[in-house]
């Protein structure tokens, strides 16, 4: 690996595991000496290899390095709450104990508790998305600023906000009880999808980023299907769905950085990798008797991987959305399951659905009824398109509805 | 907005119908289910089969039944979200139920936890 990627290539999948090892030791009223300690550890490594050569084992030199920052940041704070604290004397034995465990074992056990820490439903959503991706991913803070098209002021505001929170709701860095499990297992997958969808539909240009949150998003759910008691069905659904959907990641976006519609992809372009991941981690959610909106989407995904127009594939996504919209409702589903209905039982039966789906502020809803009534009535065709031109706000969008509007 | 009770009355379909019909049947259902659905005004349903069905009288007596012999029978029903009983009204025209002559739909609004009518 050349010199100029190395230490980006560790600091991605370095940083995150020492922030959670130290966090989890000195919990999340010193989250931010941790991250200190870790980004330190980097800038030392750059500093040290640049001048004597590259360790055999950086890794190694990495968590030796962090140790020896940690041990002294918790001598410096015994000293310090020795001579100055009075009542120091019950926990001085503990803090004496300044050993580190950088150990795989509880490197991993950290990074899960941190997930479950940071996914806490006390936690609002955008700061749970902006910490997951600065302590549990290791991005860049101009990274996550790239990926939200937001200016770095806002994203460290952001992220002092969410520390600020997770110390004041006493969050431990700690797994749930068997008996909450299931329940906060609920808001981490959720963290998880919004992680992957911020990549996979950003409104950022930067492809390598994009595609990093969505592998990032990955390598998660992929660490909670490796521990035994978070190894549940609905989470190798969501592993399985974010495989289907990955796997169309080239084939979606040409080399203009512009989007591309699913009907104009290319199929050679899908990675034949991923989606027979995908069809694995399905297998692997077909057990237990529920079946959550993961397992849904992951099949429609499944389906979605089958570029022909087949009868018995649309009739089994739009049966699929039927179960979707009953478990939960959302407007793209709600356009998607009309389009499925279209292709299953003809487009008159879908129009007198999509009229009365109320979604008027959604373009996309204005382009399904325009695609609706092309070649039925063509002129009420054109309206919907022109209404969704005037609507769409991305240039590949319009430029698609156009497209349309020009075939009538 | 209030919750309405759509409660399908008709035969048992099982004992009228051939398979296909029976997997059209389903199909229907679950499309007109899927549409209300897909408008956000979908809480809930079931089908309410005929095996096993008991009904207890004064005293406690038990007697075997339903059998789904009438079309005035209960075979399910759904809960919708709705402005007004209109509303409910216009979706449950849309129910395959009623494709059978005799069978009806019965709209009922839902008593609301945090009032009292």
């Amino acid at each position: 690996m050349e010199q100029q990627e190395l230490i980006p290539h560790l600091f991605r999948s370095e940083y995150r595991k020492i922030v959670a090892v130290l966090c989890k030791r000195f919990g999340f009223d010193q989250i931010e000496t941790a991250e200190d300690i870790a980004s330190d550890t980097f800038a030392t490594a750059a500093q040290t290899w640049a001048l004597k050569g590259i360790p055999q084992n950086q890794v190694a030199w990495l968590y030796n390095v962090a140790k020896n920052k940690a041990k002294n940041f918790l001598q410096r704070k015994s000293t310090f709450e020795n001579k100055i604290v009075a009542e120091v004397k019950e926990n001085f034995s503990e803090l004496l104990e300044f050993e580190i465990d950088l150990s795989p074992q509880n490197i991993n056990d950290s990074q899960l508790q941190m997930m479950f820490a940071i996914c806490h439903p006390s936690i609002p959503p955008e700061a749970q998305i902006g910490l997951s991706l600065r302590v549990l991913c290791g991005f860049g803070i101009d990274e996550i600023a790239e990926a939200f098209l937001a200016s770095k002021e806002t994203i460290n505001k952001r992220l002092y906000r969410a520390r600020e929170k997770l110390r004041e709701e006493k969050i431990k860095i700690e797994l749930p009880t068997p008996s909450e499990i299931n329940e906060r297992l609920e808001r981490v997958l959720i963290t998880i999808y919004l992680l992957f969808s911020e990549g996979y539909y950003s409104v950022s240009k930067n492809q390598t980023i994009r595609k990093e949150l969505c592998l990032e998003a990955m390598r998660l759910c992929y660490m909670l299907i490796e521990n035994k008691s978070t190894n549940k069905p609905h989470v190798n659904a969501l592993l399985s769905l974010m495989c289907f959907h990955a796997s169309r990641f080239e084939a979606r976006i040409n080399n203009e950085g512009e989007l591309v519609l699913y009907d104009d992809q290319d199929p050679n372009l899908w990675n034949a990798e991923l989606i027979s991941k995908g069809g694995y981690f399905l297998n692997c959610a077909a057990t237990g008797n529920v079946l959550s909106k993961y397992h849904l989407e992951a099949t429609i995904a499944y389906w979605n991987t089958h570029k022909a127009d087949t009868k018995e594939k649309w009739e089994n996504i739009l049966q699929l959305y039927n179960r979707l919209l009953q478990i939960e409702y959302s407007p793209i589903a709600a356009l998607n399951r009309t389009y499925a209905l279209s292709k299953a039982n003809g487009k008159q039966e879908a129009i007198a659905v999509a009229e009365k789906l109320n979604l008027m502020d959604n373009h996309f809803y204005f382009a399904l009824l325009g695609e609706l009534y092309t070649d039925i009535d063509n002129q009420k065709a054109k309206q919907n398109f022109q209404k969704a031109f005037s609507m769409a706000k991305t240039i590949t969008d319009k430029q698609s509805i156009q497209k349309k509007i020009d075939k009538l | 907005m209030d919750e309405f009770i759509l409660i399908f009355r008709h035969e048992d379909g099982a004992k009228v119908a051939s398979p296909e019909q029976l997997q059209l049947w389903m199909k229907q259902t679950m499309d007109w289910i899927g549409g209300i659905a897909s408008q956000n005004k979908f809480s809930g349903g079931n089908g309410l089969p005929f095996d096993d069905a008991k009904v207890v009288h004064h005293n406690n007596m038990v007697t075997n039944g339903s059998f789904g012999e009438i079309k005035e029978t209960i075979g399910g029903y759904i809960i919708v979200k709705a402005d007004s009983v209109d509303e409910a009204v216009e979706f449950a025209k849309g129910c395959p139920v009623l494709q059978g002559e005799g069978n009806s739909v019965e709209v009922r609004k839902i008593v609301k936890g945090d009032s009292v009518h």
